[in-house]
């Protein structure tokens, strides 16, 4: 028997179902698409054919689109299935969790395995993922080349954080013949200004922190942010799937 | 409604643009209200009067005014009911408290006000509310710079007194708050040509205390682990009370609150039990603003007390009554007034005090701070509330939003996370 975890995010919508152990058995990820309906249909044919049949497998949903999966036997929300996911992941009990999601970016703080606290930037795509895909498209290149352009870049800032004017200012470093790489760095350099300020109200210094969400591959974020927020980041080529691990883990406790 | 189609013509309001307003209020309500189950039957005359907001009490109004009384529309709870009743005058409330009228506002303040100003600037202006245009009088007060500069745009197209409001609670202040309460005294006087005596001052006194004593028994039944009101019935009880007549309204409350009693007696809740306990605490929420308590009552969670203006900043403390002369009544009502704990105040502890007093009394498991956007005293003041919360040991959720449904979702999720976090 599994226990299935859908996290439909903004941007992508991640599937994970664990065994008994929790240990993971199967993992998707796919864009959420327009159609929260179509997306969530394509995910349940997904599941039938390795074999996890929704109705016979426990099943939670979290993310903005958890209210859009007809067929989940429970909805979380993405704090507490972050949490969880991120516990699953790193074995800590007290950290925090940083989650860059696609329009929304999450502090959490766990402690003793549970939430204690959390902070959103929900209004606004400053320090999200989209903010970093806008400026990815003025730049003709991909979110994953971007990050990977701004390594090698220096000395260049840009200092509004919203994405339209953040937008104008990456075409003005542009026409003045800005290279790539700085433009790239002052892009990441953003986000993680961003993120850390939201982060301002946790002693970061006093536990693990890790990063969870799309950005969780590139190196060169997870570097950045280490360097802005004063401490060592850990994160982990699954921590993407966190909000579909925790709901799984969730699923888990669901009595049939 | 013919009859109520006819009262707006004559008070010169925007019919056409008004009609907008009552084509949603009612889908609004039932989704909120009349969706709930096992309500008091207390309820039903706070539904009756929903139902006919901007035609039963305004009716009234006008017919009052028709045998010569005043009506004057206030802004905030400092400004002292019991004043306009000794002269035979009445109070209605002024607070918008919907998006519907906050683009009106916009048109001549600027965006980053708060949504509360621009919303009852928008209703005076654009013509679309009965209670702005049946005032014959404004009454403001100095409580915050946003007010204090739109009470200038109101004043060009209505009669309009400030009343000056200390900052800080020194007892000079309290003195001194009594002397503009004596102002306002003689200008209600002239404006409404009744004297003001002793006896009729006492008299007033006596009235507004005993609307303060019914609005706070059904508070007292709320602290219970049967919660036998939901809080979004609480809170239109509070957000009616600004606009009815005191003695009607200190009636059906306290009918409501002999139900309310009964209920926890009987052990009858509308909630089952473990439902998480949430105080509100933090700006006024004016009528027809349900957002945040929908939200959290469809969340798995109650509200149980509003630390608020339209809440127990309205009924907490009472005037001293039967005193002998009116510079003495005018001393007590400015120390009762002088003890509400707004932001606007410097420094504000005694409202630190209060939450986390009321947090207790109210046995709540979270509170929620919630502020409206650009109410920059508010905003500033829940670092010492959120700090004051934490050594009590009381998860707390800091809220910015306004009257636009945008975020309604985003703020779900918070408040859902919010509850799971409490276990």
């Amino acid at each position: 028997m599994g226990f299935i975890g859908i996290d439909i995010g903004s941007t992508c919508a991640k599937t994970i179902v664990i065994d008994e152990n929790s240990a993971i058995v199967y993992k998707d990820v796919c864009p959420t698409g327009w159609s929260s309906v179509d997306t969530a249909n394509d995910i349940r044919v997904r599941l039938a054919d390795a074999g996890h049949v929704i109705g016979e497998d426990p099943c939670v949903a979290t993310g903005y689109g958890r209210v859009s999966i007809p067929y989940a036997d429970k909805t979380i929300t993405e704090i507490t299935c972050h949490c969880a996911g991120a516990i699953e992941l790193f074995g800590y009990r007290d950290m925090v969790v940083v989650d860059i999601g696609g329009q929304d970016t999450k502090i959490i703080e766990v402690a003793g395995g549970m939430v204690r606290n959390f902070w959103m930037n929900d209004k606004c795509s400053a320090g999200t993922g989209r903010f970093l895909e806008v400026m990815a498209n003025t730049l003709s290149v991909s979110p994953d080349q971007l990050t990977a352009l701004a390594a090698n870049g220096s000395d260049t800032s840009i200092s509004s954080m919203c994405t339209v004017f953040a937008e104008s200012e990456v075409i003005s470093l542009i026409g003045r013949g800005e290279s790539k790489e700085n433009i790239a760095f002052a892009v990441v350099d953003s986000i993680v200004r961003k993120v850390s300020s939201q982060a301002g109200r946790v002693n970061m210094s006093a536990q693990p922190v890790v990063l969870t969400g799309g950005l969780c591959d590139s190196e060169y974020i997870r570097k950045a942010l280490s360097k802005e927020l004063g401490t060592e980041v850990e994160t982990n080529p699954d921590a993407r799937y966190a909000g579909a691990i925790g709901a799984a883990t969730f699923a888990k406790k669901i009595k049939r | 409604m013919a009859d109520n189609l006819q009262m707006w013509t004559d008070l010169g309001m925007d019919v056409d643009k008004h009609d907008a307003l009552c084509q949603v209020l009612p889908t609004a309500f039932g989704d909120v209200y009349l969706s709930q189950e096992n309500r008091p039957e207390g309820m039903g005359f706070y539904d009756f009067v929903v139902a006919d907001i901007h035609g039963i009490r305004p009716s009234e109004l006008i017919e009052a005014q028709k045998n010569g009384r005043k009506v004057f529309g206030t802004f905030c709870v400092y400004v002292p009911d019991e004043v306009v009743i000794a002269a035979d005058g009445i109070v209605s409330g002024l607070c918008g408290g919907s998006q519907f009228w906050v683009e009106g506002g916009e048109k001549v303040l600027p965006k980053s006000t708060c949504p509360l100003i621009k919303a009852s600037v928008g209703a005076r202006l654009d013509r679309t509310c009965p209670f702005f245009r049946i005032a014959d009088m404004y009454v403001g007060e100095t409580t915050c710079d946003g007010k204090k500069k739109a009470y200038e745009i109101l004043g060009e197209d209505v009669p309009m007194y400030i009343m000056d409001l200390p900052q800080m609670k020194r007892e000079k202040d309290i003195v001194k708050w009594a002397e503009e309460i004596k102002d306002f005294a003689a200008k209600v006087e002239e404006f409404t040509g009744n004297k003001i005596t002793v006896e009729k001052l006492n008299e007033a006194i006596h009235t507004i205390n005993e609307k303060r004593k019914a609005l706070a028994r059904i508070y007292e039944t709320r602290k219970s682990d049967v919660i036998p009101i939901s809080g979004k019935d609480a809170l239109l009880v509070m957000q009616i009370a600004f606009f009815d007549d005191p003695a009607r309204c200190a009636e059906m409350a306290n009918k409501l609150a002999d139900e309310c009693e009964q209920r926890v007696k009987d052990g009858v809740s509308v909630f089952p039990a473990g439902t998480k306990r949430i105080m509100l605490t933090g700006t006024p929420l004016a009528i027809p603003n349900w957002k945040l308590h929908h939200i959290i009552e469809t969340s798995g969670a109650a509200v149980v007390c509003e630390e608020m203006c339209t809440g127990t900043r309205y009924f907490e403390n009472l005037v001293e009554e039967d005193l002998g002369s009116l510079d003495e009544q005018y001393m007590a009502l400015s120390k009762r007034y002088m003890k509400n704990n707004c932001a606007c105040f410097t420094p504000n502890d005694a409202r630190i005090d209060d939450i986390v007093r009321l947090a207790k009394e109210y046995n709540v498991d979270g509170v929620i701070d919630t502020n409206l956007k650009f109410c920059c005293l508010y905003d500033t003041e829940r670092r010492n509330v959120e700090r004051a919360l934490n050594e009590a040991g009381i998860p707390v959720l800091g809220i910015e939003t306004d009257y636009a449904d945008s975020d309604a979702e985003q703020l779900r999720t918070r408040i859902e996370a919010f509850v799971e976090m409490l276990g």
